[in-house]
């Protein structure tokens, strides 16, 4: 907060981590500037929620230096856990607690905290406070340990799993709180394997897979990598002969599905495909262009 | 509910659910844990009988047995109801610190939720000490109760050395305290807990004098009875009931394993 410079808040180099001699991040390198939201993404088992766990302090890391504003997340523990907020991804509370309680008690812990009751609003808590914690849906307790990450008024929260368990309705309003949040100044750390979360929330992305960053970009750069970046589809008025649409220029693949085609490619591929239809005279109906999910890269950038 | 648009500071641009908390009254994070444990143990009413009737309940049982409230010359002419008052008072302290203390702690640990507050600056001490707290307070008045109960009921007379008493009682509590958080600290989960709380509960009762009263132990069974914490204090107390002043090497032999086993539970009690 103190420095003039924009520098990183939270440097990873070469973090490493075995399980039983099971290397499960193998030099994981990267930096996370103050005030951006930066994803983890992979498959279950990448390495995503140890390496995050690292930053957080609750691993002990094998090899690499992890800094969090400057400071060791093992040595200075208690330092990171005042800058640092975290929603675990298995964790729990004690079950006769109620919400409230729990509230006013992660409230205490911490010297400048968020007023509760405002943050039980948003995340639609306000309807539980006496609702004891064992008694919670899985949404419910969700909503609370992410009200719980953020109550210490955190210059860094880590959010694992963030939506797991919310319906289509909460993660709405959560990715909105999240995007408050980080307007707010704060850094987000998100670990997910959603494709759409990190797509709307991310403004980088780092794709991991077995201990590894694969990719590090923004979700559009992401995209922009995989080959078959852009996807145009239409229904022909005549069919298209075969070969012709096998010559399009950077082509990566061709589908039809009764009488609609799609193809995957560049902006190359979609100028080349109009002109074919003009030169042609043949109209194509429902014509739409657009690009590769973020789905469509990940799939592209990680091995299965 | 809240109207959240009052909330809103107007010197930050920060939306209303980010607003921070007033400064004033803020309890500090080692009394909102001692509050909120606090209302975690009154909630647990099957906990609450084991330390504070259970003992009073037991001595009763065998009060009303004719042969315990006949005058035994082993005793050197006291009843078995007086002897087995203290035994019921230690047995409060030692049910609240060593049997029900741990697995709440290891419970903690084994959900998740000691794992959780470790990423909070909140210290595995303010927990501990809480916990401490709880059974220990809870566990002297159910002593209390047992000496109450002993009295009215059973006319077993109070301890003559009243101050000696009530310290002998408070020693052998930190004692009993310090073994129960030690416990909790080396127990990997809550079946090792009650398992290793077992097998120091049996031996503590022994030694306390539930089958045997210590005074009519044989000699070198009386002698190694006295070095365990337990031995220590049921002697002290049986003094402290006739009115002597307890051996010093009760009390010391007391004090010295509070000493030592608190400053082993704070070395090896983690959040994880």
């Amino acid at each position: 907060m103190h420095r003039a410079v924009r520098e990183p808040i939270i440097e990873v180099s070469d973090l490493r981590k075995t399980y039983d001699g099971r290397a499960v991040v193998d030099g994981v390198s990267f930096t996370v500037e103050e005030g951006e939201i930066f994803g983890f993404l992979g498959l279950n088992g990448a390495g995503k929620t140890t390496t995050v766990e690292c930053i957080e302090g609750l691993r002990v890391p094998d090899g690499g230096r992890v800094r969090v504003a400057g400071l060791d997340p093992i040595a200075d523990h208690e330092a990171v856990t005042r800058i640092l907020g975290a929603q675990l991804q298995e964790s729990a509370l004690q079950p006769k607690l109620t919400v409230r309680e729990a509230l006013e008690l992660y409230s205490a812990f911490y010297p400048r905290p968020l007023d509760w009751k405002p943050l039980a609003e948003r995340l639609g808590l306000t309807p539980k406070l006496t609702t004891r914690f064992g008694k919670l849906s899985g949404g419910q307790k969700q909503r609370l340990f992410i009200a719980l990450a953020l109550i210490g008024s955190p210059r860094i929260v880590v959010l694992d799993e963030l939506t797991t368990g919310l319906d289509p309705r909460a993660r709405r309003d959560t990715w909105e709180l999240i995007e408050d949040v980080r307007d707010s100044g704060v850094t987000v750390l998100l670990v997910t394997h959603f494709m759409e979360e990190a797509q709307r929330l991310c403004d980088r992305i780092a794709l991991i897979d077995k201990g590894r960053i694969t990719a590090l970009d923004s979700p559009h750069g992401l995209v922009d990598r995989s080959p078959g970046s852009t996807v145009i589809s239409f229904t022909p008025s005549t069919p298209l002969d075969n070969e012709e649409l096998a010559a399009l220029p950077a082509l990566m693949s061709v589908e039809h599905k009764e009488n609609r085609i799609t193809l995957s490619g560049t902006d190359e591929t979609v100028n080349a495909v109009i002109s074919l239809l003009v030169r042609k005279r043949i109209t194509a109906h429902q014509l739409r262009v657009s690009d590769a999910t973020l789905d469509d890269a990940f799939l592209d950038l990680t091995e299965v | 509910m809240t109207d959240t648009s009052t909330t809103e500071s107007p010197t930050t641009t920060a939306p209303a659910a980010l607003a921070p908390a007033s400064s004033d009254r803020r309890p500090t994070a080692r009394a909102a844990v001692l509050r909120a444990e606090t209302r975690l143990f009154l909630r647990e009413p099957a906990n609450l009988f084991w330390i504070c009737v259970f003992p009073t309940l037991l001595m009763s049982i065998l009060g009303c047995v004719p042969a315990f409230r006949e005058a035994d010359e082993d005793l050197g002419g006291q009843r078995l109801i007086d002897a087995y008052v203290p035994v019921a008072v230690l047995i409060a302290v030692i049910v609240a610190s060593i049997q029900a203390m741990p697995p709440i702690l290891t419970t903690y640990r084994e959900m998740g939720i000691l794992r959780r507050m470790s990423t909070t600056p909140v210290r595995p001490s303010s927990l501990l000490s809480a916990q401490m707290g709880l059974n220990g307070v809870t566990g002297l008045l159910s002593a209390l109760l047992a000496l109450v109960v002993g009295r009215l009921a059973f006319d077993v007379a109070l301890p003559d050395q009243l101050a000696a008493y009530a310290l002998t009682l408070l020693l052998a509590t930190a004692a009993c305290l310090a073994i129960g958080a030690l416990v909790a600290a080396l127990a990997g989960n809550s079946k090792h807990a009650l398992g290793i709380g077992s097998v120091v509960f049996f031996p503590a009762l022994f030694c306390i004098g539930v089958w045997i009263p210590v005074q009519t132990m044989p000699e070198v069974l009386a002698n190694i009875v006295e070095f365990t914490p337990f031995g220590a204090a049921a002697n002290a107390l049986n003094q402290a009931a006739a009115g002597d002043w307890p051996d010093w090497s009760h009390l010391g032999t007391l004090a010295a394993w509070a000493t030592v086993l608190t400053a082993a539970a704070i070395r090896w009690f983690r959040w994880k």
